[in-house]
């Protein structure tokens, strides 16, 4: 199957790289009062990109660049659910980028480089290509998030965001590096060959695994690594917010798969060890902290940081089961957190932000439709059915009781308990009490359709899970290959 | 003709398409038409019950009226419906009441009336769905879906403290629910792949395990009972619940809390259930007699109608827990009636509420100058409230004391105080409220019941002499169910 010569596996890189080139050249040459066209460009790029995804897609794992690069059916699903949410984010995002002055060229070649990145996380298959991916995802990150040049907040989130992903990228690499020492490989499937003969050193990889996990655990945000996520959330404007906390924790989900279950699988006694405490510790302190704040984006920030201790309980079990449910629960919280930042942009005006709680106060009277929606997306993030975050919950739950974490289980309903009541309170606040605004909130065609079709999305999905569910268990199945 | 209707499925959806209609209608500008579209509704969703009750097979414990789809294939999950005995009642007094708070809230409901009607025949749908569904999944989805619509009702149509009582209502329940979800999920592993809550019933469970079980559902029924100590919401919820929300409180959202111990504690887990049954009729009967001395101290009439639902529920929980026929037999009537009982006394705390916009006993006296039809009515469901052989309210009692006596006199004795507590608490706030001199002029400007009242107090009233006069129609039903219950168990599912 490994053939040099062979680039259809990575046709949909190739012409994004292509495309995001062609859009740089064209938008330098455009006048700023037609930024439509680029946007329309982007968009366009996206839709070619799925279907040459889904035009190439073979049955089967095919590796290219002496297996550098893997093209299976879980890449395939998470590219094109990558693409859906990265152009979701671009529709919600364009009015609130326009009345801001970020709706140019710059934002959008950045975005498509972002994908890009996330693509090649995505279908890494090797300790570089992996780093490669993870840094063009970052760079791309750091340089929006800093986009907003006269806003202090945007600048130190962006310094915060970059000095720490630095950092994580640093032990990230030094982990890699004592693998590669240990292992003689940075081939996925060579170094989990390696671990398993015994031939390697066992002090070595352990510890290159630590720091390989903390790496990891960085990008995720997990506890107690987790410092720079809600400045960062807070800090940047909404539009990167909501391009950090969706589409990356789809490509951060492949990275953490790849690495752990097809590179080190062997070692899983070692790493599921650490990554109970992360989950635990992730879950604990954000839904805790996350009670405390009034800023919206700081709270979701939170949530995010105990969504990731969910997500990693997946990874605990050591069972397909378990990834399985991981990636069902990654996509779910994807589609959550494109909802309720799109939530927060639609409500927002020139010069101002509707991200703190007071903002949604009385909803139900300002707008009874906005404010089901809302409805739909908390309880989806509380975990209360017939919502898709209810099914989310229950897969991950599930594999861990199978693989015999009964406790774990307890502790996991438990910190969702604390987490139901910031949700509920958002509920409150637009049911219960008056509104502080009568603003007329403006109705854009295409960001109420959207929102509209986003969290009725979560409901259907929750009435009928059965088919993504599936296709997320089928597609990690055969796709990670346990060496 | 109605066995090829899948009947279960439409009693759920009708309610629920009507609630979604009636949502529709839009803003306040429309409410005549929400209120008439809720109503067509809710009667339909009544009517078409009916065949449930009419078609059951008395002389059988099996599933009746079974609808099974596949639904969720990767976790073997289905959409499976199906009534028994015990279940049959329940779904046919959920469709009773809908109607009866549609119309309770017709005229005192003023705003935001689509969202009120729709939110109650939401909820109407999702009762019977709890009621009906033979897979734990699509119960713990309706169970939680409850949550949803019960939690809108209180907090945005209920009194001065409802948004507290709102989140400590949802927060306390969704407690339970979730420990009730890592059982359940334990469960499906243990039975190697099944969430059909009649393979649950065969497992084999070992000890530890069962009595874990029994925790983590004992958490989620216990709260919605509510037994002591877990019951504080419910006085909070009550109080500040507008009427209908009360009635659906009392009348049936306590019931599915028993129903739970029925389906899922007593069968799945017996011998957890007879270990921990002392614990349980402690528990209960100091739900009886304890929250019965609380009910007689209570000054708002909500509270004290609220505490006394407790404490009858205490009774339901003794009469499961001392498993003999009588016992569990005259637990479900006590449900049953005090369904009807309870939710009537809502109704009537709601009428003079309308009027007063007090619920402070201090506040009334003399009543029956002013509104005489009204006094003759409330007399009527304060006794079955007691207990007063004739109404409903004796059948249940008498039936678990008697069984009490079977197993245990102290017990029996013990749980017989309600009789004199239950008449001193009722009785008394009657007597404040209804007679001696007019207390003030507010109450001397009343004006006795409408034409609407009247209807709603008129069949409430037949439902509740008919029940105590002649229970056998109920009791024929769920005969067969509760013996096969109680065989069961007795039937040890030790490994």
């Amino acid at each position: 199957m490994d053939s040099m010569t062979n680039f259809m596996p990575a046709a949909p890189e190739i012409f994004l790289l292509a495309m995001t080139c062609v859009i740089l050249i064209t938008d330098s040459l455009l006048k700023n009062s037609s930024r439509m066209v680029t946007y329309m460009l982007v968009q366009l790029t996206l839709m070619i990109c799925a279907l040459i995804t889904v035009g190439t897609h073979v049955n089967g794992v095919t590796y290219i660049f002496h297996g550098m690069f893997v093209d299976d059916l879980m890449s395939d699903v998470l590219k094109l659910l990558t693409y859906l949410a990265v152009s979701m984010m671009l529709v919600y995002s364009r009015l609130y980028l326009t009345v801001r002055g970020l709706f140019s060229g710059e934002f959008m070649t950045l975005t498509l480089f972002a994908t890009l990145g996330m693509m090649v996380m995505i279908s890494a298959n090797n300790f570089l290509t992996l780093y490669l991916g993870l840094e063009l995802l970052s760079l791309s990150l750091y340089a929006m998030v800093a986009l907003q040049r006269d806003s202090a907040a945007a600048t130190e989130a962006a310094m915060k965001y970059f000095i720490l992903g630095a950092l994580a990228s640093g032990l990230l690499l030094y982990g890699m590096s004592m693998l590669y020492g240990a292992t003689g490989s940075l081939g996925l499937e060579a170094v989990s060959h390696s671990i398993q003969s015994g031939h390697a050193n066992k002090t070595l990889i352990v510890f290159g695994l630590v720091f390989v996990v903390s790496g990891l655990a960085f990008k995720l945000g997990a506890v107690p690594f987790h410092m720079w996520v809600p400045d960062v959330y807070h800090g940047a404007p909404t539009a990167m917010t909501m391009l950090i906390g969706s589409a990356p924790k789809l490509a951060t989900f492949a990275f953490v798969a790849r690495i752990l279950v097809e590179g080190l699988q062997p070692l899983v006694q070692h790493w599921s060890g650490m990554l109970v405490i992360l989950a635990i510790g992730s879950m604990a302190l954000g839904n805790i902290t996350a009670i405390a704040q009034t800023n919206l984006k700081r709270m979701f920030a939170y949530s995010t940081i105990a969504h990731m201790g969910f997500l990693l309980l997946g990874f605990i079990s050591g069972s397909m089961e378990g990834y399985g449910s991981s990636m069902f629960y990654a996509v779910v919280y994807v589609l959550m957190s494109l909802g309720a930042f799109g939530m927060i942009m639609l409500l927002s005006r020139a010069g101002f932000e509707a991200d703190t709680l007071d903002d949604f106060k009385g909803l139900n009277q300002r707008s009874p439709w906005l404010a089901f929606m809302m409805l739909l997306l908390m309880f989806s993030m509380a975990g209360v059915p017939p919502t898709v975050g209810f099914y989310a919950k229950f897969s991950v739950l599930n594999a861990i009781v199978q693989s015999g974490h009964v406790w774990l289980a307890v502790a996991a309903v438990l910190f969702s308990l604390i987490g139901a009541f910031y949700y509920l309170r958002i509920v409150k606040l637009m049911y219960f009490d008056a509104p502080e605004t009568h603003t007329q909130i403006v109705f854009e065609p295409d960001t109420t359709l959207l929102i509209s079709v986003n969290s009725l999305g979560v409901l259907l999905l929750g009435l009928l899970p059965g088919a993504l569910m599936s296709v997320c268990a089928v597609s990690v199945r055969q796709s990670l290959l346990l060496h | 003709m109605f066995f090829e209707l899948p009947v279960i499925s439409v009693a759920i959806w009708l309610p629920i398409i009507f609630g979604i209609l009636v949502l529709a209608t839009g803003d306040d500008k429309n409410a005549p038409l929400a209120r008439i579209l809720a109503m067509v509704g809710a009667v339909l969703g009544f009517l078409v019950t009916i065949p449930l009750y009419t078609g059951f097979v008395r002389d059988t414990s099996d599933m009746q009226f079974v609808e099974m789809h596949g639904w969720i294939s990767r976790f073997n999950i289905h959409y499976h419906l199906g009534v028994d005995g015990i279940s049959v009642l329940f779904i046919l007094l959920t469709s009773f009441f809908t109607p009866i708070v549609v119309l309770a809230g017709w005229k005192v409901i003023e705003k935001r009336v689509a969202q009120y009607m729709a939110s109650f025949l939401i909820m109407s749908g999702i009762m019977i769905g709890v009621f009906s569904s033979l897979d734990a999944v699509l119960f713990y989805v309706f169970w939680e879906a409850m949550l949803i619509p019960m939690f809108l009702i209180i907090g945005v149509w209920g009194g001065a403290n409802r948004v507290y009582a709102a989140v400590k209502f949802f927060l306390y329940t969704l407690l339970g629910s979730l420990l009730m979800l890592v059982a359940l999920i334990y469960l499906y592993n243990k039975t190697g792949g099944s969430f059909e809550i009649l393979d649950f019933h065969l497992v084999a469970i070992p000890m530890t395990a069962q009595i874990l079980i029994f925790i983590a559902f004992f958490t989620a029924f216990a709260v919605k009972v509510p037994m002591f100590p877990v019951h504080t919401w419910l006085p909070d919820a009550h109080v500040e619940a507008p009427t209908g929300g009360s009635v659906i409180l009392a009348a049936i959202m306590l019931k599915v809390g028993a129903y739970g111990f029925l389906r899922f504690s007593i069968p799945i887990v017996p011998d957890a259930s007879h270990r921990l049954a002392g614990v349980m009729i402690a528990l209960s009967l100091i739900a009886v007699v304890y929250i019965g001395l609380v009910a007689l101290t209570q000054t708002d009439m909500k509270k004290l109608v609220a505490y006394s639902s407790i404490s009858h529920m205490g009774f339901v929980t003794l009469g499961l827990f001392i498993f003999n026929e009588y016992g569990m037999e005259g637990a479900l009537l006590q449900m049953i009636s005090h369904g009807f009982v309870s939710g009537a006394l809502f109704l009537c705390i709601g009428v003079l509420y309308d009027r007063m916009h007090s619920r402070n006993i201090a506040d009334y006296g003399g009543v029956v100058k002013t509104m005489p039809v009204f006094a003759a009515f409330f007399m009527l469901f304060a006794m079955a409230n007691v207990g007063l052989p004739g109404t409903s309210g004796f059948v249940g009692e008498f039936m678990v004391i008697l069984g009490t006596v079977k197993s245990n006199f102290w017990y029996a004795f013990a749980a017989a105080s309600t009789l004199i507590f239950g008449a001193a608490y009722t009785l008394w706030m009657y007597k404040r409220v209804i007679f001696g001199a007019v207390a003030n002029a507010h109450v001397a400007e009343l004006t006795d019941l409408t034409l609407r009242e009247k209807v709603i107090f008129t069949v409430l009233a037949f439902t509740v002499l008919g029940m105590g006069l002649y229970p056998l129609p109920l009791s024929e039903i769920l005969h067969v169910s509760v013996n096969d219950l109680l065989v069961h168990a007795a039937r040890s599912k030790l490994p």
